[in-house]
């Protein structure tokens, strides 16, 4: 057992390019549901659409680099439209099957043969990343300290990625302390009383839907740049729920909730993961409890425990406080 | 809610709790011990395919995996045009097939149709299909196919009754939107794949074994999990949230123990078509839809005539009248519980019996059950059951149209339309929009 | 309703009446509102001198089950109208209609000479005709303060690029929070300025919800049950506040079951049962009414209403459970 290997792994967890995915990932889902109250289960369609409005855009439509970001982008609020304008009016339960369903209507036609023209098919999409890693102003060498180093390349990545999740989340902090965040809140607590007083609700949700499925793109971009790939069956429904449990564990409807959460969530699977994977190699667990092959699928697990021991005992996530959640009604 | 005053004594419903949380754990013991032994038959990952062309297999083609533009294996194909490449791992690999080796007068049947992409998943093998020679499909047309493919849509749409039933009286009468109904159906196929293969017993007492544990995984998941938190008050949202992390931990522990490779059941795995008409039914097909109409008039009749059918429906309309009525509502809902997972396992056999058990299975079938429950309305029996055979029919007759990789997404979409259009489903009425 | 609440003062000065009197409030307004109605006669439908909001052939039915069926109504600018009736009257759901809650099968009606058919809850809100709800609606996780605020219409940091900038909205939010401390004090609700909303016993909910509505400075009040689920103690209170709306120029709708209520601040009576208006009048007058005491008052009397009476409201499409309206503290 190397408890150096596992620390090292963990360390390094802290910062790494899943993190901040998830990161992003899980600030748009705040928006949505820890600040309005949307309950989005397809956020990895947001983020599909940031993947491929990059890959495809530069790959299939040959457009710069640049130009495929913007292309993401408005994917994603293309998307936001679809969805919002026949969803908004429905109950938080239907929403949540509908924005499912339509992450898995997206990823599977993505996938399909009929689209290889525009999204590659199954194999996905890949060499994009080019404009992206010739804007890296790092000359090559190694940076950082210690375990947390890294090619200029990956560097680039995490700088870029990091300095974004900063960026979105003081746009969170301002737009959540102004009249605009206060009527998303209200309408969080009860739509029909904002209704009520003169507010413009499905027109909020829809800014709300919009601002966090751009998040959601931004954490495309991400996990497209950071495996260099766009692979569909990545986009499956577990990243929603990833991001999701992140977001709960760091508290919904806080600022930091969803980073901090993010950061902890992505460090304890790969320190559970790496601990495991330690006393496998060391004997310490037999194949009849557990093989090497199964240690990538406890995490999995661990999500799904995880879920549900914050839904049951600490909803308000690690941080947040009980005394404000026990007033909510729902 | 507080809805049942018999209950009202904490230590002893915490006791029960306990008690069942134990059964739960026990049974999961079970099927994890059972599926180990499951497990250590597979080998490790592999691409696997078989060549033919026209009928006849095709030997000593070679064929070569590529990773990341590099060869990682190689293989030939053997006399049954069969071939099996052992590969470094899981991952994405592309399958290619050397055209220079293929016998004289075999071709293609498509270009660049000798490149396939593979994806192993850990344990597993990925297949490879190279189409070779004239496509002899092609000659049926719309017409010829419609009524093969109505009857594969109604047997389908049986099945995913038999999880969309559960699903929308668990609704009914808890509210509980339950994404980890997908994992109860794949439970079901575990099961049965355990106590057939892997305790070696014939499928049919299998089945009937698998069915009793899963009334019993039901009740325990009541009364060991949902019942508490009711209890506790925990907020609708919160328990679909809880109900997304026990399919995870499910779905997972299931991969661990069982593997992620698709197996076959001991009996009945291969059959011949019997012709019926225009069409061709396997028998065992036959005993699926015949079992499972039985089975879903068996339940309309529990549901319309039996005094605690009426109590159920009287729960899923109303809980708090029914409760004020002097019906034991938490008794109703264990029992709800007990016949939703019985017979979603009983569904997962079936499915199984056409798909393969694998750990996805319910998983795959979850969306479609939503839409199922959805189109007739959710918390009705009967409109789950009219849901179930629609999407059912609508999946395989859309492959007329559509590829057959897009069929999934012809019944979200229309699942999407519905919520749109009638958010209280085909046979649902207005009033009961909340 | 305890007897002992005769002739003590509301909270906020206004005299309260004794209980069974018609309109002889010392108020210019009062007065002013009895005068404009003597003349019009007690009859079901009657139009008013000036009226405010007028509707004709307002029609919901769910199913086969006709809800509300209003041939014509009106109500009187400056006055306060009490909207009486058995439940399942279709009282609330002729609210949820007026307001742009519920779309009717058929109808129109106009607020203010504009006509409202059609128009989403918002814009009605806007156009200043504001309502509570039966069940109070807090934002339970929001300050008071962050409560009041949500009422002021045409807020500039409202707007998602304005908000970003808090130079453009700082001023105007200063003006509106000096309003809403000024109306939070004449609630007596100052001291729970920062608390949370869902701290709030159930009497300050109510309390907070109608000084919320005046945040939005409405020219019509629809109050949905202002007394249900209230504490006895502050119920004078609430009525104070509801004669100070007609005071301060503003005109009163009101749904109540309360008849002590009714009797005590209404100048108008609206009956409605089986979603048709059967009866109208001065209080007096209605109370007396034959008609009115077999639809309604026979099976009633005045008794405090019980949980179960309160509960089976036709309320619109929504299902509220026995609980939810019983969070008073």
């Amino acid at each position: 057992m190397d408890i150096a290997v596992i620390l090292e792994n963990t360390i390094r967890a802290l910062f790494n390019a899943e993190a901040l995915i998830l990161a992003l990932a899980a600030i748009g889902l705040n928006v949505h549901f820890g600040y309005t109250g949307l309950l989005n289960f397809g956020q990895v369609g947001f983020a599909a659409m940031g993947a491929y409005g990059i890959g495809s855009g530069v790959v299939y439509l040959d457009l710069p680099f640049g130009v495929s970001l913007l292309l993401g982008i408005a994917l994603a609020v293309l998307l936001a439209l679809a969805l919002g304008i026949p969803t908004l009016r429905l109950r938080a339960d239907y929403l949540a099957i509908v924005t499912i369903a339509s992450s898995e209507v997206i990823r599977l036609t993505a996938r399909s043969a009929e689209l290889r023209e525009l999204t590659g098919g199954s194999s996905g999409v890949n060499g994009f990343s080019q404009g992206f890693y010739s804007m890296n102003p790092f000359s090559p060498g190694s940076y950082g300290i210690g375990w947390l180093s890294y090619d200029a390349n990956r560097f680039f990545l995490l700088v870029v990625g990091w300095t974004l999740v900063a960026l979105c989340s003081v746009l969170v902090f301002l737009l959540m302390r102004s009249p605009w965040g206060r009527v998303l809140r209200g309408i969080r607590e009860d739509e029909d009383a904002v209704r009520s007083l003169g507010k413009n609700v499905v027109g909020y949700k829809m800014q709300s839907l919009v601002l966090g499925g751009i998040f959601g793109a931004f954490a495309g971009f991400a996990f497209a740049l950071a495996n260099s790939s766009v692979q569909p069956d990545n986009y499956g429904t577990q990243f929603t729920f990833l991001a999701f449990t992140a977001m709960i564990l760091g508290g919904a409807g806080r600022v930091i909730g969803p980073v901090v959460g993010a950061i902890v969530f992505q460090t304890s699977l790969v320190l559970v993961e790496n601990v495991l994977i330690q006393a496998k190699g060391a004997g310490y667990i037999s194949d009849r409890i557990l093989e090497s092959t199964d240690i990538g699928a406890v995490r999995f697990v661990l999500v799904g425990v995880a879920l549900m021991a914050l839904m049951i005992y600490r909803p308000q996530g690690l941080f947040g406080d009980k005394k404000e959640l026990a007033l909510d009604a729902r | 809610m507080g809805i049942v005053p018999g209950h009202a004594h904490p230590p002893a419903a915490l006791r029960s709790a306990r008690a069942a949380a134990l059964a739960l754990m026990a049974l999961v013991l079970v099927l994890v011990g059972g599926t180990t032994v499951a497990h250590a038959v597979a080998s490790g990952e592999r691409v696997v395919g078989t060549l033919n062309n026209a009928g006849t297999p095709v030997e000593g083609v070679t064929i070569s995996v590529e990773r990341g533009g590099a060869e990682v294996a190689t293989g030939q194909t053997n006399d049954a045009g069969r071939f099996e490449i052992d590969v470094p791992g899981p991952g994405d690999y592309t399958v290619v097939l050397d055209t220079g080796t293929l016998p004289d007068g075999v071709e293609l049947r498509r270009e660049g149709g000798e490149r396939v992409e593979v994806t192993v998943r850990p344990g597993g093998s990925g297949a490879a299909l190279f189409l070779l020679g004239e496509n002899t499909n092609v000659a049926s047309t719309r017409l010829d196919r419609a009524p093969q493919l109505l009857v594969g849509g109604i047997q389908f749409g049986l099945v995913l009754a038999m999880g969309s039933i559960g699903l929308s009286l668990i609704f009914g009468t808890t509210g509980l939107t339950n994404f980890a109904h997908g994992e109860l159906i794949t439970g079901g196929a575990l099961l049965g794949y355990v106590v057939n293969v892997g305790f070696g017993v014939n499928l049919i007492p299998a089945t009937i074994i698998a069915v009793l544990v899963g009334g019993a995984a039901g009740f325990a998941l009541d009364r060991g999990l949902w019942r508490p938190l009711r209890r506790r008050g925990t907020g609708l949202i919160a328990m679909l949230v809880v109900s997304i992390g026990l399919a995870f931990v499910l779905r997972y522990l299931y991969l661990i123990y069982f593997g992620g490779s698709s197996r076959s059941y001991a009996q009945y795995a291969t059959q011949s078509p019997v012709d019926v008409g225009p069409v061709g039914i396997l028998p065992r097909d036959m005993v699926i839809m015949g079992v499972s109409v039985l089975v879903l008039v068996l339940v309309g009749l529990a549901l319309q005539r039996t005094r605690f059918g009426k109590a159920t429906r009287a729960v899923a309309d109303n809980p708090s009248l029914a409760a004020s009525s002097g019906i034991d509502v938490d008794r109703v809902i264990s029992v709800v519980w007990v016949f939703g997972a019985a017979l979603a396992v009983l569904g997962g056999v079936f499915l199984a019996l056409s798909q393969q058990v694998g750990f996805q299975l319910g998983q795959n079938a979850l969306l479609l059950l939503f839409a199922a429950v959805t189109l007739g309305g959710l918390g009705t029996a009967y409109g789950a059951l009219a849901g179930a055979l629609v999407i059912g029919v609508f999946t395989q007759l859309s492959t007329l149209f559509i590829a057959a990789e897009l069929q999934v997404v012809g019944a979200l979409i229309v699942l999407i339309l519905v919520l749109i259009v009638r958010p209280q489903g085909i046979l649902g009425s207005r009033e009961r929009i909340g | 309703m305890p007897a002992d609440l005769q002739d003590e003062p509301g909270a906020d000065g206004v005299g309260s009446r004794a209980i069974g009197t018609s309109v002889t409030d010392g108020s210019a307004r009062a007065r002013a509102a009895a005068a404009a109605l003597a003349t019009v006669p007690p009859r079901p439908g009657v139009p008013k001198p000036d009226p405010i909001l007028v509707a004709d052939g307002v029609l919901r039915q769910f199913g086969g089950l006709t809800a509300v069926d209003v041939e014509h109504f009106e109500v009187q600018r400056g006055v306060i109208t009490a909207l009486i009736g058995p439940n399942g009257a279709g009282k609330t759901t002729f609210f949820n209609l007026l307001t742009g809650f519920d779309k009717p099968n058929s109808g129109t009606w106009s607020f203010e000479g504009k006509e409202l058919a059609g128009m989403p809850a918002y814009r009605v809100a806007r156009r200043g005709m504001v309502r509570t709800f039966q069940l109070t609606k807090a934002l339970s996780r929001m300050t008071v303060l962050d409560n009041m605020r949500l009422g002021a219409t045409g807020q500039r940091g409202e707007n998602f690029f304005r908000a970003l900038l808090p130079a453009s909205w700082t001023a105007q939010q200063k003006g509106i929070d000096a309003r809403a401390v000024d109306l939070l004090g004449r609630f007596k609700l100052d001291s729970k300025a920062g608390d949370f909303a869902g701290s709030l016993s159930g009497g300050q909910r109510k309390l907070l919800e109608m000084a919320r509505a005046l945040m939005v400075e409405p020219t019509l009040v629809m109050l949905d049950e202002p007394m249900a689920g209230v504490n006895p103690a502050l119920t004078q209170s609430l009525l104070g506040h509801v004669k100070d709306l007609r005071e301060q120029g503003m005109t009163v709708l009101f749904v109540e079951h309360d008849m002590d209520m009714v009797r005590d601040i209404s100048d108008w009576v609206v009956v409605m049962a089986q979603g048709r208006i059967v009866a109208e009048g001065p209080p007096d007058v209605v109370m007396a009414d034959p008609a009115v005491i077999d639809a309604y008052l026979g099976a009633h009397h005045d008794a405090p209403l019980s949980l179960e009476e309160e509960e089976a409201q036709i309320g619109g499409a929504r299902v509220e459970t026995l609980t939810d309206g019983r969070d008073e503290a």
